[in-house]
């Protein structure tokens, strides 16, 4: 029936048609190297919007596809970035791929201080919490178990983190953090469990609904204590003074992420980062990856106040419930102002059960909390501990348990 | 109804002021047959959305608002008891299989909105409201029903959809919602309207309010909505104000100074935030709306 002229034309459709099927490809490609969860089902409607006539409207199209491919507020923010610079080749900030950990080890900026990490300072304020420590509590020997993931390496548990030089050495570190993570969580949860199971007879109830059964007691209602899982909320400081420590508390990060059913992880330097999504990444190695994206523009001063500012604000009432623990992870060196992160960490006190502190300063020798920055948060703290070695991080566990 | 602006055109005219974003979105839901997720903060007009829609193309809004707990029992179909017990009493002495049947038929189902969505004629607007506050076990369900559009009640077999409903759902993020759903659905955010889109909202949900107050109005709640609030005012609040000075009588804000800092307790609704908003904070406020 054809005659041969239209099929040439045919050749000439399919071949255009590939090449747009090979660029859409692509896009779905960089928006999913953006963090954004695109799937076979969403290429199909795209390319079925581009046919219906959406391609010769790039606006259109833009607005379309927006609304196909993003699932939250993030994606729907960088959306119009992303899209301009892929379709309408529009200059913008390319990734990064600096991983915080390669570096960590050789900083030459800062001299090797004698570490001692017994040595614990509490920080000035009588009123904060203490890590209940294991040689006061010898009947705590059951305690060996959450010993667990670091007591095989305990030759390196001790050494500070900014001390690892072997390759090796950090790997084991980043393994360890994983492990103690994954065994933070065994024991809350099983905790929790324990709980859940001692439910019993919710007779009114089970008499009311059981009316229409002529009060046969057919549908059983039961009662089950309701108890919130304790949910951990992680700021980390990925700024340049940190960076010697940033390696090692991404893998913790991602480790408690993955196994804690409730935690969320922020990363912050000159502004805030949600990480969450990009830290549940399976694979470690890939979520860092992901996350460089993120952390562009690392360097250049902590606006610690600032970005507490931003989480209270944007972050806090979607995270925040009655048994959160915030942790937030950084040496205080505050470039911004200071009074404003003493009025964010107030009003962030106000909103949660906890604000713990990890400072892996802390336990340097001759170190105080003098920074102006650290000095306008420590009173709203209610635990201000060192995070330098495996050790510290351990002695965390039971004071979380206890919450 | 292919054209974006036709369909803003037909929302405007229902009472909702769409920007081009959203009217996008609307077209794309038809032309894909995807759910629509909105998110934003609480009082951007939601769920007016929904309605809107459904005023738009003269048919059903069927309504679910999500609460911790629901289940299927108040969300999808639920036996009459009452009725098949009568039933029961009625028909003693017949075959148990007869009276099996007859007590589980139509007859005694109780559609809850769901099962509604499904069997009417006309494609009707099923809104999914506040879907964050339901449960995981809810919305993995929902997800379900959503990809197939049937249901299967084990007394009854597979009841399958008569017509494909629009689904709107929204959610003010007090909980992460799973990718799954998210992935599922197209996705936008509403944000608070610029003052050009405010004033026009203004002007066509209040009567009486003329367009020059309108503006005043908008550009006040925007400047307010820059303060630093624990909540900061929505679209509804706006609304309420609005209503509120048109209905003391005021027609130019800076005539009534003193009107307006009483009538704020519309927008601010929290102590701290109304201890923020002194008089000084209104004059100065005021003094920045031309």
């Amino acid at each position: 029936m054809s005659c041969c002229g239209s099929s040439a034309n045919y050749d000439e459709i399919d071949e255009v048609s590939r090449f747009v099927a090979g660029r859409l490809a692509a896009f779905l490609a960089t928006l999913r190297d953006n963090g954004f969860a695109v799937g076979l089902h969403e290429g199909q409607d795209a390319a079925s919007l581009m046919t219906a006539g959406y391609a010769a409207r790039p606006n259109l199209l833009r607005s379309a596809f927006k609304h196909l491919f993003s699932a939250r507020r993030s994606d729907w923010d960088k959306f119009d970035g992303l899209f301009d610079a892929f379709w309408l080749g529009k200059r913008v900030r390319s990734r990064s791929t600096t991983m915080g950990s390669a570096k960590a080890a050789n900083n030459p900026s800062l001299k090797s201080l004698p570490n001692n990490p017994g040595d614990r300072r509490a920080g000035g304020d009588s009123a904060m919490d203490q890590i209940p420590s294991a040689d006061e509590a010898p009947e705590d020997r059951a305690g060996e178990g959450r010993m667990e993931g670091a007591s095989r390496a305990d030759n390196i548990a001790e050494i500070d983190f900014r001390k690892m030089a072997e390759p090796g050495q950090i790997e084991e570190a980043h393994a360890a953090a994983a492990r103690l993570a994954k065994a933070m969580r065994t024991r809350l949860t099983r905790r929790d469990l324990a709980r859940r199971r001692g439910y019993r007879l919710d007779l009114r109830r089970t008499i009311h609904g059981n009316i229409s059964h002529g009060g046969v007691p057919i549908d059983l209602v039961k009662r089950q204590r309701k108890e919130k899982p304790l949910r951990l909320v992680m700021l980390l400081d990925a700024s340049g003074s940190m960076s010697m420590y940033t390696g090692v508390f991404l893998r913790f990060i991602h480790g408690v992420l993955d196994e804690f059913r409730q935690a969320e992880a922020f990363l912050f330097h000159t502004r805030l980062a949600h990480v969450s999504d990009a830290m549940k990444e399976k694979d470690a190695a890939r979520a860092l990856d992901r996350l460089s994206i993120m952390a562009q523009g690392a360097g250049g001063g902590t606006k610690i106040g600032e970005s507490l500012q931003t989480f209270n604000r944007w972050h806090a009432a979607r995270v925040i419930h009655s048994r959160t623990c915030v942790m937030i992870v950084s040496d205080g060196y505050e470039t911004g102002d200071a009074a404003l992160l003493g009025r964010e960490m107030a009003a962030l006190g106000k909103r949660c059960r906890r604000i713990v502190w990890l400072n892996p300063m802390m336990a340097w020798e001759g170190y105080a909390p003098e920074a102006a920055g650290i000095k306008a948060a420590l009173p709203h703290v209610d635990l201000y501990a060192p995070a330098n070695t495996l050790k510290s991080l351990t002695a965390l566990e039971p004071y979380l348990a206890k919450l | 109804m292919k054209n974006r602006d036709e369909i803003a055109q037909a929302l405007a005219a229902n009472g909702y002021i769409a920007d081009g974003e959203l009217a996008t979105a609307v077209s794309l839901m038809a032309l894909l047959k995807r759910p629509l997720l909105l998110e934003g903060e609480a009082g951007v007009g939601k769920t007016e959305v929904a309605k809107a829609l459904a005023k738009v193309h003269a048919t059903e809004l069927i309504r679910l608002q999500c609460y911790e707990g629901l289940d299927q029992s108040a969300a999808l179909y639920e036996w009459n008891y009452q009725r098949q017990l009568l039933a029961i009493q009625a028909h003693r002495g017949q075959q148990a299989d007869a009276i099996e049947d007859q007590i589980f038929s139509e007859k005694y189902l109780l559609e809850r909105p769901l099962l509604a969505a499904l069997r009417r004629d006309k494609p009707p607007v099923l809104l999914i409201d506040e879907i964050d506050r339901a449960d995981d076990e809810f919305e993995a369900f929902l997800l379900e029903l959503l990809s197939d559009f049937q249901v299967s009640i084990p007394e009854l077999g597979t009841i399958q959809a008569v017509t494909i409903p629009m689904v709107v759902l929204t959610s003010n993020g007090t909980r992460e919602l799973s990718d799954a759903l998210r992935r599922r659905c197209l996705y936008h955010y509403v944000d608070y309207p610029d003052i050009d889109r405010e004033a026009r909202i203004i002007m066509a949900r209040i009567d009486g309010a003329s367009a020059s107050l309108s503006l005043q109005i908008a550009r006040m709640v925007e400047s307010i909505r820059k303060e630093e609030l624990r909540k900061v005012p929505g679209v509804a609040e706006t609304l309420d104000w609005a209503a509120a000075l048109v209905g003391i009588d005021v027609r130019d804000l800076h005539d009534a100074p003193e009107a307006v800092h009483e009538t704020l307790m519309c927008l601010l609704k929290t102590h701290e935030d109304k201890s923020r908003v002194t008089r000084e904070v209104t004059e100065r406020l005021l003094g920045k709306v031309a």
